[in-house]
């Protein structure tokens, strides 16, 4: 021992806060799981979608936040989960709920080559390469006619054959709660393995990063490929929910509104913050629910509030909270704690 | 003769797509960054022509003389007040704000100009072929339009060659902490830079709305036009910009060719296709230097 001694310190992940409040969240999932039993349609309704602004918030967080991945264009997978779900559950007669899932799994795997082709690029390059990428699945579905060509289609049919209205309502919630529980667990068990710390340093630095040794093109893959998956759901889940879709324009599955939607809860509840995206996801939702969920004025709005956070509290609620407070509820990190 | 044709008004076609581009390129030449409002701003330059032409009556190249100087304040104002705070920020944030920005411009527009198409008169110009044969014509406007992307071309090269603000630009894009030292001021060079970048893309914007109808969401599409311009072309080339312009116009007439519909398409498959052949050349590269293959990105 050197005389002076360096004061003791601990390496802890878990704190009382954190265990208590991680278990209450998953508390509270299971508990949700429960309210179609009590809670009205319209409540079930809001509900679907709160659920997946989540799935699409954590998605677009982890490319961003942690891969250091600005992506414009995962309306591709949006689009791919929507329309893929239509294609097995209307033209292939499937059950439409187990259609949602193999769409979600068609999202991951597209996602592999895509990966293989963007993530040479950096910035602003791998944004725009996104950008096409979903403008080329765009025009593919708008060429294919039995898609719905340029105007869209629709599942109701395919909907209405199996299920009365009550119980679709029951089983898509159900489906999107699923959907944002699972992706919720797997990105937290993804961020607290090995490739999890690689991935938080790829975020903090990605030279700094490489330069120790970090396989970061794997890192990036591992995402993206998750992030494919995710939005594949959350398309799904959209498309379940209105059962209709518009083929074409900034509204459209395909639309880069939903980006613009994305970046605005992404960066309002903190930027490469496990929590933050959930509190976006959260405040979009209240937004759209009692203020107003389209027009002009709404998206000039989602623009100048992401502009101005990106500019003024870079690190968003959550972040500007976790820094000031020294929380963190659900740890995928590591805290330094002095003994004594 | 009419795949001839086709490749004709594809090289044409290019010209437009060069102009388009180049003041993304001088941007990102300069900044390293890219600004995904680019094609809003374009637009923002068509719109305000439309303005003048529905409301003073003069013609569309006579609203050229107010519109470009117009647009040089507002890419001094953007530098200013937006994108040298964005730049401070790190690397991702100059495309968040740019990105918030794309969505305001295009709402706004739609608030209030409607969301209904637009067109500009190209006056007499426009409908002007010259006919070589049954099945090969030659636009005029186009010609005019790609003499204009060489000209802009041309003076840009010489701004960055021979003028001091050239030298000072390329110094601020070699090392702005450098440039710094020996007297440039990197933050005026960048509002210069922005300046110059946005009033291209607005004299791209207006010849972009004679040539076809607007509306306030055409935006992200002649951003990706141009931005595909630029990659096909190799970033940060203003010249390389021509030649991709031209490589993505003949895709996408050669591809209308076989079937109208395919015209977009043809176009991003060869972007997508050049950048499979660099992803496949690093990989290649970076497998022959890291046999380990660990951490292997350029």
């Amino acid at each position: 021992m050197n005389a002076v001694a360096a004061p003791a310190a601990r390496v802890e992940r878990w704190t009382l806060l954190s265990a208590s409040f991680t278990a209450g969240l998953a508390a509270l999932l299971a508990l949700l799981a429960f309210a179609p039993l009590v809670l009205g349609d319209n409540s079930i309704d809001n509900l679907i979608q709160l659920y997946f602004l989540v799935v699409l918030a954590i998605m677009w967080n982890a490319l961003a936040g942690y891969g250091g991945l600005v992506s414009v264009g995962q309306q591709a997978f949006i689009g791919i989960g929507a329309y893929g779900t239509v294609f097995l559950s209307v033209q292939h007669s499937l059950n439409p709920y187990l259609s949602m899932l193999l769409a979600t799994l068609i999202g991951g795997a597209v996602a592999v080559p895509v990966a293989a082709i963007v993530l040479w690029l950096r910035g602003g390059a791998f944004a725009i390469a996104t950008w096409v990428v979903a403008e080329i699945f765009a025009i593919l579905v708008s060429l294919d006619s039995a898609l719905g060509g340029g105007t869209g289609t629709s599942a109701v049919l395919a909907f209405n054959l199996r299920y009365t209205p009550e119980q679709r309502l029951r089983y898509t919630y159900w489906a999107a709660l699923a959907a944002a529980a699972v992706l919720l667990a797997v990105l937290f068990l993804l961020l607290r393995s090995r490739l999890g710390a690689s991935l938080q340093a790829i975020r903090d630095d990605e030279d700094a990063a490489r330069s120790l040794g970090v396989r970061v093109l794997l890192g990036k893959g591992v995402l993206f490929v998750l992030a494919g998956a995710g939005c594949a759901a959350a398309g799904s889940v959209i498309l379940a929910w209105q059962l209709s879709i518009i083929a074409l324009g900034p509204d459209s599955v395909f639309g880069v509104n939903w980006s613009a939607k994305m970046i605005f809860m992404v960066l309002v509840g903190g930027l490469g913050t496990f929590e933050g995206p959930i509190i976006g996801a959260v405040i979009l939702f209240l937004l759209q629910t009692y203020v107003s969920n389209s027009g002009v004025w709404y998206f000039v709005t989602l623009g100048s509030i992401a502009i101005a956070v990106a500019l003024v509290i870079p690190r968003g609620i959550w972040g500007t909270l976790q820094s000031r407070y020294e929380l963190q509820l659900l740890p995928v990190g590591y805290r330094l704690r002095r003994d004594g | 003769m009419t795949w001839v044709n086709a490749v004709v008004h594809g090289i044409l076609l290019g010209g437009f797509y060069a102009l388009l581009a180049a003041g993304l390129s001088l941007m990102f030449g300069v900044m390293r960054i890219i600004n995904l409002a680019h094609g809003s701003l374009a637009l923002v330059g068509a719109y305000m022509a439309y303005l003048l032409v529905e409301h003073a009556g003069i013609t569309t190249y006579l609203a050229l003389v107010p519109v470009l100087p117009g647009a040089l304040v507002v890419g001094y104002a953007l530098q200013r007040t937006l994108l040298d705070r964005s730049l401070r920020g790190g690397e991702l944030v100059p495309l968040l704000t740019t990105f918030g920005l794309l969505i305001v411009i295009a709402n706004l527009l739609q608030y209030f100009f409607s969301p209904d198409v637009h067109g500009l008169s190209a006056g007499g110009i426009g409908p002007a072929n010259w006919r070589i044969s049954s099945s090969l014509t030659i636009p005029w406007f186009d010609v005019l339009v790609l003499g204009i992307a060489i000209g802009v071309l041309t003076t840009l090269h010489l701004l960055l060659r021979r003028t001091q603000l050239g030298r000072e630009l390329r110094a601020t894009a070699a090392d702005p902490d450098t440039a710094e030292l020996v007297g440039v001021d990197a933050r005026a060079v960048y509002a210069r830079a922005t300046a110059i970048g946005v009033a291209v893309a607005a004299l791209a914007g207006v010849f972009y709305a004679m040539r076809a109808s607007f509306d306030p969401f055409a935006g992200p599409t002649q951003l990706i036009y141009a931005f595909e311009a630029v990659v096909i072309g190799g970033m940060g080339s203003l010249w390389g910009t021509l030649v991709g312009g031209v490589v993505l116009g003949v895709a996408q007439t050669v591809s209308a060719q076989i079937d109208v519909q395919y015209f977009q398409l043809g176009g991003h498959l060869v972007f997508l296709a050049v950048l499979v052949v660099r992803a496949v050349g690093q990989a290649f590269e970076l497998g022959l230097r890291l046999p380990g293959g660990a951490g292997a990105e350029a």
